[in-house]
């Protein structure tokens, strides 16, 4: 297990290209989720506030 | 041929419902090949021949590079085809590629200096494919401040999508700068005459990641422009039945 995460000494550089990347993944679909739900509260707003008038 | 399909798409009611739909079907397999490529890649396939376990770092650099260059790709496709025909969807999703595909092209630049400091003593040279590159992130980061700039969503719409689309002369100058002119980074090693340059123990890894890349765009990108249609049209009638009826979206 130590050898492969040793990754014969490149472990500096292979670990966080990959931790880089997949961290990068993650954002992003976290992103588009509250964009969706941004964009779903504002027009409810939009929508709350016409009611209203 | 019968074009009434696509113009449905030009419809944004019609669009949110359908990328809705279509969204899953890309997620699930875009998570199971990135899983499945990553772990091919980084604990099945053996190590280099010159250039040891340091060689893992292709079965991020590769993909996402591949993955860059096909984001500006549709997002220029899109932006002109709206500035043409004047369709808000896909302005909507020109726009929502510009984010992932400038993350995509960072992680190619920056894993690429990862490898390039072990490999060639240096994190950065001047290089026509890693300048090259440099200008396609610019060309997304351009992109986005230009439409964050300007608040009348059409001006910015077609003024982004002029600078998107004058951009794609830069996507073949990336994918040749390898062969135009002499370059440090190593040529096409899987799409090339004679085959790949590597085993099958190594491409097939290789190409599940960036399947699953791929994969990954389309489903987040649709998820952006589902978003984007929606705050378009947050005052459309359309919106307000999606959102008061009974069973409400997720």
């Amino acid at each position: 297990m130590s050898q492969f995460l040793y990754m014969s000494g490149y472990a500096a550089y292979v670990w966080p290209s990959i931790g880089l990347t997949l961290a990068l993944l993650v954002f992003n679909i976290l992103w588009a989720r509250q964009l969706t739900r941004d964009a779903q509260a504002e027009a409810r707003r939009r929508i709350a506030s016409e009611d209203a008038s | 041929m019968n074009w009434v399909w696509f113009h449905r798409f030009g419809s944004p009611p019609y669009f949110y419902a359908v990328a809705g739909r279509i969204v899953p079907w890309l997620a699930w397999p875009a998570g199971l090949l990135i899983v499945a490529g990553l772990y091919g890649g980084v604990v099945m396939a053996p190590p280099d021949y010159q250039q040891s376990d340091a060689a893992r770092i292709m079965y991020v650099h590769v993909p996402a590079a591949y993955v860059g260059l096909m984001s500006y790709t549709v997002m220029a496709i899109s932006a002109a085809i709206g500035l043409v025909w004047r369709l808000k969807v896909c302005h909507a999703v020109a726009a929502a590629c510009a984010p992932i595909g400038a993350s995509f092209t960072a992680v190619c630049l920056i894993t690429g200096m990862l490898w390039g400091q072990p490999m060639w003593g240096a994190w950065w040279v001047w290089d026509p494919r890693l300048v090259s590159m440099l200008v396609l992130l610019f060309f997304f980061i351009g992109y986005m401040g230009l439409r964050g700039a300007i608040d009348d969503v059409q001006r910015a719409d077609r003024a982004s999508a002029v600078l998107a689309s004058v951009g794609i002369i830069n996507v073949p100058i990336v994918h040749y700068s390898v062969v135009w002119w002499n370059s440090l980074h190593q040529g096409a090693s899987l799409i090339r005459k004679g085959g790949p340059a590597m085993p099958a123990s190594m491409w097939v890894p290789l190409v599940l990641v960036i399947f699953g890349f791929t994969f990954y765009f389309y489903a987040v990108m649709l998820v952006r422009a589902r978003a984007e249609v929606l705050r378009r049209d947050r005052g459309g009638s359309w919106v307000r039945e999606l959102l008061t009826a009974p069973e409400q979206p997720k």
